[in-house]
């Protein structure tokens, strides 16, 4: 691990009545690097982010966050205050825009709470006093260096909806950017996208990581993008943690050849496990 | 009520006539099966006898209108567009001739078809609507032609909404404007605003609200308890009535905070007969089914519209020295809703440029990604109901105000009901789609009071017609808040 870790995951464990989705996982994300959660299907990878990201109240255990805001205790925060106060950012699995509105929108309204004290909740902003207009004038340009990177400036004032499926998936990640997390949490992002465009999201993850120095957190089936962008990967299967390290140990791992492809009988060359597909 | 339907079958290139008359004449006979009966014959009871008297010219009108209706309409749709607009002109014209006639020769009276000069008059609405709709379907071929695209409807709401605002300014003083006229008007004036109010919550915010005539009790319910009991003039109760219309918002967004949808519907639903009910049996305080009578009703700066005001009152008419008229108050009170409805108007065109506005569409549009980003949803949500009830609560006590007698029964579930239909088919979230579905839905059924109680008819038909043609409500575009290229560079 390169650095102090910046997300500290103690025994966590997810329980839905006699379900256990996450049972004990430990494990700790570091600043400015790239860490994958992966493993088969049902492994409880979505459900480590719903906890992470205040969606889930966890069972038993502890998610601590050293940011540049502070440090929290996820699991004490309330919902909404993860993102709000605690700056951990999260994309979904199916992407959830707001569809009926322009893509600039979506990247303003991502910065409500900024805006909101801007203009005095309201109540100034609605007689035009206060800071809001130059506040909104910094969110459009904030916006609009999202829009630069991901590449969705000629789009600007498109409805989110109208977008193609890759370019949906670059202004998620560009809108959840837009609250300028400490902690971006990924879900599955390569999902649905063509070689190219996995390619372009690869740059795309790996300058975020270089130049807003913050910490990414990436669900991925893709291993292509996993083993090639992460500083760092768990692997869980059936809500345990079964492996972590680097890419090439988890590349010759037992375990996580054992859990992708089924149990091994006479063959298995580590090196396969880098193409797998669950 | 939101059913997408399709109604219009494809026709085909080649025997479009032959098909088209085909069908035509079925819905013709569907036509004369429904009517024959029911307008065909009239009982009518003379000297302790019934009789019946036939009413077949009107019959054989209802059939032709239903028959070349059919007809131009479809040849509209598979593209001939000039036939339809041509005989459409002749039978307007026919029918203009035999309208304007009637009025100076009453012999051509026996020609005309129906029993009522308005609905004769209003027969004239299908060739004109035939004539603009194969116009504007022209215009819009053309310009397609011309660019390769429809030309958006946004560049016409602009100065709509400017000749609409001058022509409501100016309404009261045209020579046609009597009493009952800007009395419709006014009417239609606070269905606007109600209008406009829940569209805060259900256009913006997506909260869909069954019961929000119930703010709409509180603050009529509160300006004529303030100001019969404490003796509080209207414009100290208005800002009040709001905030306590906007206080009951809260206190239901509070228990239905984690509904959505139909759930949401229900409950809010429950909140508006519940109001009713506790007016209806809280006998002491409110009245109970009795109502309160006597409020009082609002001042011109301080000047009455009474021809004889109380001591030490000074009345309009005789401040500026005109004569009375009743007249006075009626147009006061009108430009008092158009001044109401135009305030509710500005703050939601301005609301939803602040970030809470956007936080309202984007809590319509996905909750949990709201959630992702940070937003607080319940501050939201009760945001949205506080704003749409504080301006029910105005529209509730202008209403307690211009009528001067306020009952339970004025607050039903119909109400609410009306007011929704206006949101929806009006088209959610549009300002303009509002004024034109509460004219449609609340003017003209006002307008066609002659017909007693089959009145209620036209207002079905207005909301049949737009489901018709507008399935996703008469303005259905929704402008971005805010663009990175501006207006000029557009979408090419």
């Amino acid at each position: 691990m390169p650095d102090a870790p910046l997300l500290t995951v103690e025994h966590l464990s997810m329980r839905f009545g006699g379900l256990v989705a996450v049972d004990d996982v430990s494990f700790a994300a570091a600043d400015r690097a790239i860490t994958a959660i992966i493993g088969p299907n049902g492994a409880g990878k979505t459900t480590v982010f719903n906890c992470l990201t205040g969606f889930y109240k966890p069972s038993i255990g502890c998610m601590r966050l050293d940011g540049a805001r502070g440090s929290f205790l996820l699991e004490r925060l309330d919902g909404f205050r993860v993102a709000q106060k605690a700056g951990v950012a999260r994309t979904f699995q199916n992407i959830r825009l707001f569809a009926g509105m322009s893509v600039l929108e979506n990247l303003v309204v991502a910065q409500h709470n900024r805006l909101m004290k801007a203009s005095g909740y309201t109540v100034l902003g609605l007689f035009g006093l206060g800071t809001y207009r130059a506040e909104e004038q910094a969110a459009v340009e904030r916006a609009r260096y999202w829009l630069d990177r991901t590449g969705l400036t000629n789009a600007a004032d498109d409805q989110a909806a109208s977008l193609p499926y890759g370019a949906q998936r670059r202004l998620e990640i560009a809108r959840a950017m837009c609250t300028e997390p400490v902690l971006l949490c990924l879900d599955e992002p390569a999902a649905g996208l063509n070689a190219r465009e996995s390619a372009e999201l690869n740059e795309l993850l790996l300058k975020i990581r270089d130049d807003e120095k913050i910490g990414i957190l990436l669900i991925e089936h893709d291993m292509s993008v996993v083993m090639e962008i992460s500083d760092y990967i768990v692997v869980l299967d059936y809500g345990r943690k079964i492996a972590e390290g680097v890419p090439s140990e988890i590349r010759r791992d037992a375990n996580v050849i054992k859990a992708y492809l089924g149990e091994a009988e006479d063959e298995g060359p580590a090196a396969r496990a880098g193409e797998a597909r669950p | 009520m939101i059913a997408r339907a399709e109604t219009r079958a494809d026709v085909p290139a080649s025997g479009v006539l032959a098909s088209l008359l085909k069908r035509a004449a079925l819905a013709a006979g569907v036509a004369f099966l429904l009517t024959v009966g029911i307008v065909g014959f009239e009982l009518v009871s003379s000297t302790g006898e019934l009789e019946y008297h036939t009413r077949f010219g009107s019959i054989v009108v209802t059939v032709a209108a239903v028959f070349f209706g059919y007809l131009a309409m479809g040849l509209l749709q598979a593209g001939l567009i000039w036939p339809a607009i041509i005989g459409a002109v002749v039978v307007g014209a026919v029918l203009l001739f035999v309208l304007v006639g009637s009025i100076r020769d009453p012999s051509l009276e026996r020609f005309l078809p129906y029993e009522s000069s308005i609905v004769d008059w209003s027969l004239l609405m299908f060739p004109v609507g035939i004539v603009l709709r194969g116009l504007w379907l022209f215009g819009k071929a053309r310009s397609q032609a011309k660019t390769g695209r429809i030309a958006g409807s946004r560049r016409y709401s602009g100065w709509l909404a400017w000749a609409l605002i001058g022509a409501a300014l100016v309404l009261p003083f045209m020579p046609f404007a009597d009493r009952r006229l800007v009395d419709i008007a006014t009417l239609t004036l606070t269905y606007i605003m109600l209008g406009w109010g829940l569209n805060i919550v259900v256009g913006l915010a997506g909260l869909l609200d069954l019961g929000y005539v119930a703010f709409y009790a509180v603050g009529a319910y509160s300006y004529a308890l303030l100001s019969t009991n404490y003796g509080l003039g209207f414009w100290v109760c208005l800002p009040l009535a709001g905030a306590l219309a906007a206080t009951f918002g809260i206190l239901l967004g509070f228990p239905v905070l984690r509904l959505r949808g139909d759930y949401l519907a229900i409950v809010t639903l429950g909140f508006g007969e519940m109001i009713r009910i506790v007016l209806i049996n809280w006998y002491w305080f409110t009245g109970g089914p009795n109502g309160i009578n006597n409020v009082a009703r609002p001042s011109f700066f301080g000047l009455d519209f009474d021809r004889n005001p109380d001591e030490g009152v000074a009345a309009f008419h005789t401040f500026f020295g005109i004569e009375y008229s009743p007249m006075q108050r009626v147009v006061f009170l009108y430009f008092l809703i158009l001044a109401c409805a135009l305030v509710t108007n500005h703050f939601t065109l301005r609301i939803r440029k602040m970030p809470l506005g956007r936080a309202w569409e984007a809590l319509r549009e996905d909750e949990t990604a709201c959630r992702a980003l940070g937003i607080n949803p319940t501050n939201t949500k009760l945001t949205a109901f506080a704003f749409g009830a504080m301006f029910a609560g105005f529209a509730g006590s202008f209403f307690a105000a211009r009528q001067g007698f306020i009952s339970p029964e004025s607050f039903v579930f119909l109400e609410s009901a009306v007011i929704l239909a206006i949101v929806v088919l009006g088209g959610l979230g549009s300002q303009i789609g509002i004024v034109l579905a509460a004219v449609v839905l609340i003017g003209i059924p006002e307008f066609f009071r002659e017909l007693k109680d089959y009145r209620m008819l036209a207002f079905g038909l207005g909301m049949v017609l737009i489901m018709v043609w507008r399935p996703g409500g008469l303005l259905a575009h929704r402008d971005p808040t805010m663009l990175l290229h501006g207006r000029k560079r557009g979408r090419s």
